[in-house]
């Protein structure tokens, strides 16, 4: 079995200061093989972050299984790497020291933790930005640092929650180029979550639409446009307008739903 | 830049202006008896009886001395107030079982007047130095652990995923993550802290003492000397601002990485 990860009818549910309970995510059902690029979108608050917050173990599953790499979620994986919605860069940390928090933490002596950490500074073209602070940069560069933090571990499961979410289009586009290439060097199976459909067909071998609220898995889509991609050219290929189409029709109805009062099961 | 350089200038001659104006009001009125110069004292008197204590000591002995022991004081009071808010902060900010415990005892301890427990350090530790750093670390202490414990808790959370995910053990997240995020809560509070430290180690000799600027001022205000307190006043006050010139600093030193916010332009 090559599944890096499988979630099997997967529920979580979380308990409202109300005292009512609210189902995130019901029966949710989805593998990952190894090297793959897998991108879920879905409405707001139909539970996507859950899926990683599973995936990393962060959160408990109240129902289903997790398996990551064969085995059963007991804490985080060291070989599972994270990239934030928002900034989570240490802010008191140079853009070097940053880049090499994730070998430091792991017991690298400090010297080759900063060869490493200099040499994936360079890698993300950042090079003679080292001992900026993280308020020193624009949000691009941030991503690049966070994307280097990331990568240096050298993950075999890469998790993305919305990282370019807050990035204006131009610099999006570049830093999805950035990471395809950064990507097709290494072997990680991606897990990314969206609400941008045309980001998910863009970077993505499969693309998975959830329902509103609770989630579930609405439909699955694969991606057949061939690699390398670049991604401010692919979104003009008939072949993607049409996926992206039948995505929006899908999504639009749960998007509508997703307004109308959300289904509380009371505790 | 011209323009900011007549502001400042005009800015620096009002305040003198007023400084003078009103030292001026005040003699002139007391001269012309208008107010009392035997309850109010007036700027002359003030200073002359500076220019005595500076010259030929205070009734206690050498001035220099007496601000000695005051400072002595307060600075042991506040470093041990300040070390034993921070830890007891950290460590109730990182644990929930041991804050839901102590939070009430906190919260009812915080309540009390702390200057009364004034009177029972002097019954208990006696005339000397003890009593007063006792009170000093009590007014110390619950500011302190009051910012720490806020400031923990505050502690981005995408933060302290991110560097457990990128490898940090709890340990590591309470020293890499948890204190520096902290750190400029403290600090803040660290500012203020000072000031208690002066309060308590002043009334703590007031309440009691053989030496000491509280002393002082508890000795003329039984010779009905208001110079004598003025006097005492001023002393303290340079004391308090060279204190918070000190803070400052270290302050702009240990958040380097800070960026500069907008009110530190204007002024």
């Amino acid at each position: 079995m090559s599944a890096m990860i499988e979630l099997i009818d997967v529920s979580r549910r979380f308990v409202t200061p109300a005292g009512t309970t609210l189902t995130a995510l019901r029966d949710f059902t989805l593998t990952v093989g190894r090297g793959e690029f897998v991108a879920i979108v879905g409405p707001t608050g139909c539970g996507k972050s859950t899926t990683l917050n599973l995936i990393t173990g962060i959160a408990k599953a109240d129902d289903g299984t997790v398996h990551v790499m064969g085995k059963v979620v007991d804490g985080i994986d060291p070989r599972i790497g994270f990239v934030f919605q928002s900034d989570a860069l240490f802010p008191w940390h140079s853009v070097l020291r940053n880049v090499a928090a994730g070998p430091l933490y792991r017991g690298v002596a400090k010297k080759e933790a900063y060869d490493r950490a200099r040499a994936w500074v360079v890698r993300v073209g950042l090079a003679g930005f080292e001992h900026h602070y993280p308020h020193q940069l624009s949000g691009g560069m941030r991503k690049r640092v966070a994307l280097a933090q990331t990568f240096i571990n050298n993950p075999e499961i890469l998790l993305m929650d919305e990282p370019f979410s807050a990035l204006d289009v131009q610099t999006r586009v570049v830093m999805q180029d950035e990471l395809l290439s950064i990507w097709s060097q290494s072997n990680a199976a991606v897990v990314f979550v969206t609400h941008d459909i045309d980001e998910a067909i863009g970077l993505a071998d499969r693309v998975c639409v959830l329902t509103a609220g609770p989630g579930t898995v609405k439909s699955v889509y694969d991606i057949p446009l061939p690699r390398p991609r670049h991604i401010a050219e692919i979104r003009y290929d008939p072949q993607f307008i049409s996926i992206s189409k039948r995505i929006w029709e899908d999504l639009r109805e749960e998007v509508q739903m997703s307004y109308s009062p959300k289904e509380l099961v009371v505790a | 830049m011209k323009d900011g350089r007549s502001r400042k200038t005009l800015v620096l001659s009002l305040r003198v202006g007023i400084f003078v104006v009103f030292l001026g009001a005040w003699e002139a009125a007391a001269r012309l008896h208008v107010i009392d110069s035997f309850f109010f004292a007036m700027p002359s008197t003030i200073a002359q009886q500076l220019w005595t204590w500076i010259t030929e000591g205070t009734s206690q002995g050498p001035l220099l001395g007496e601000i000695a022991v005051t400072l002595e004081e307060t600075v042991l009071g506040f470093l041990i107030g300040a070390l034993l808010g921070v830890v007891c902060g950290i460590v109730l900010g990182r644990d929930k079982l041991l804050s839901d415990v102590f939070s009430v005892y906190i919260k009812v301890a915080n309540s009390i007047p702390r200057i009364v427990l004034g009177s029972i350090f002097v019954i208990a530790l006696g005339l000397g130095m003890q009593s007063k750093v006792a009170l000093a670390v009590v007014m110390v202490f619950f500011v302190v652990f009051a910012n720490a414990f806020q400031g923990v808790r505050e502690a981005d959370r995408a933060l302290i995923a991110n560097a457990r995910i990128l490898g940090a053990s709890p340990l590591q997240v309470t020293t890499t993550v948890i204190i520096p995020a902290a750190t400029s809560w403290i600090l803040a509070s660290l500012h203020v802290s000072f000031g208690f430290a002066l309060v308590g180690a002043v009334v703590g000799e007031f309440l009691g003492a053989r030496h000491g600027l509280g002393l002082l001022i508890a000795t003329e205000q039984g010779l009905f000397s208001p110079a004598g307190v003025f006097a005492a006043m001023i002393v303290l006050a340079v004391v308090a601002l060279a204190a918070d010139g000190i803070l400052s600093w270290a302050e702009s030193h240990l958040l380097k990485w800070r960026p500069p916010s907008f009110s530190d332009v204007g002024a």
